[in-house]
């Protein structure tokens, strides 16, 4: 290939399909764990409304929480719930090669970084539940 | 005698001729020893000599023979005809390059993201040849020795949906590379390739789809050296805002 090439070469460029994400098990993964995003940014402006309810007293807050027991939204809770779960597991899953871990001269086998990450969450989230419960 | 066969249905395009690939088949002999780019072999000798493609050390090593098969990229000289059995095998140029003939891509694009990286060990003063060789402990090598398995056969670049939609994006390959000279204990260029991946193209343009190190057939692991550049990258934009007089290796 070391002549010039002319214009109307006939380089042929291929077109990505709007559907590329349905070829490979590995791309719908992918968009999943990016859809997740959209259910979680909705979770956040419903907690921050919340807290605007809160500040405005104690009827306005009870209305708001009279609302969010419409089956709906107790739906939307869960997935929501159950599209954070699943992007934290494969978030941790991913540190392992991600996150280089050096003691001395050895590195920390990854298996042992994403195992790390999940006793500091379970024990974090244990210590949370605990308080919770503890102060009511 | 007649021998079992396979079909390929191979991807054809014409400079000049043809507005658009189409695709022929082939029926190959099945043969529990051979693999894709056996059956390309066999289709160029006896059936067809047009058939346009690059191949060169049929064992993994050279990355030439890198195409689409079954809609994944593969190294053809390690996709085995049994795998597919009993097909039909479609094989087609590697995606998200441009179509230069048949099953031919240009690497240009590629080469030009290779060479921006600077995939080469920078030092500040060049050491004499007098003064010996650069001294390299094991733990040393190991830092880097994955990064450096890259066969360049592009495969990742095939397999990023990024690079596909946005072709501005460095790809897997160049800032794997790139990663791979940063942690070098014997290399100095940092400063010069931090900019290179720092920018909206280089690393950042990556959102971790991860696809390309399924793909890789050396283990290189590109999304790893990827999402640590990121981190690497985060670091020095902190340290630049806190420190700004700071400077680094």
């Amino acid at each position: 290939m070391t002549a010039p090439r002319a214009a109307g070469s006939g380089l042929y460029y291929p077109k990505m399909s709007p559907t590329w994400w349905l070829s490979r098990p590995g791309y719908i993964r992918f968009m999943i764990r990016e859809v997740t995003s959209v259910f979680i940014a909705i979770f956040l402006v419903i907690l921050l409304i919340q807290v605007h309810k809160i500040a405005q007293g104690p009827e306005a807050y009870a209305a708001m929480v009279a609302k969010l027991r419409a089956p709906g939204w107790i739906v939307f809770h869960v997935v929501a719930l159950v599209f954070a779960l699943y992007h934290t597991v494969t978030w941790f899953m991913a540190t392992g090669v991600i996150q280089v871990v050096r003691i001395g001269d050895r590195q920390v086998p990854p298996a042992l970084v994403v195992a790390g990450n999940f006793v500091a969450w379970v024990a974090v989230s244990l210590f949370i539940l605990y308080w919770l419960l503890a102060r009511s | 005698m007649t021998e079992e066969t396979v079909t390929l249905e191979v991807t054809r395009y014409r400079p000049g001729h043809d507005s658009e690939p189409r695709t022929e088949s082939f029926a190959v002999p099945y043969r529990k020893d051979w693999v894709v780019l056996d059956a390309l072999n066999h289709i160029k000798d006896r059936m067809d000599g047009s058939l346009t493609y690059r191949w060169s050390c049929r064992m993994g090593v050279c990355g030439s023979c890198g195409m689409m098969v079954n809609g994944v990229p593969k190294l053809t000289c390690s996709a085995f005809l049994r795998d597919y059995y009993p097909g039909p095998i479609r094989v087609a140029p590697l995606a998200n390059f441009p179509v230069i003939r048949d099953l031919v891509v240009s690497l240009d694009d590629f080469l030009e993201k290779l060479r921006r990286v600077k995939p080469w060990i920078i030092r500040d003063v060049e050491k004499p040849v007098a003064e010996g060789e650069y001294r390299q402990t094991p733990a040393q090598l190991d830092a880097f020795k994955q990064f450096s398995m890259c066969i360049n056969c592009m495969l990742c670049y095939a397999a990023c949906p990024v690079y596909g939609l946005a072709p501005a994006f460095i790809g897997p390959a160049a800032i794997a590379l790139a990663y791979r000279y940063n942690l070098d204990s014997r290399d100095e260029g940092y400063r010069f390739r931090e900019p290179i991946l720092s920018e909206s193209v280089g690393v950042w343009e990556c959102t971790f789809v991860g696809e390309c190190s399924v793909v890789c057939p050396k283990g290189v692991d590109p999304a790893a050296a990827i999402q640590r550049s990121k981190v690497a990258g985060a670091k020095d934009w902190a340290m630049s805002m806190l420190m700004p007089w700071g400077g680094r290796k």
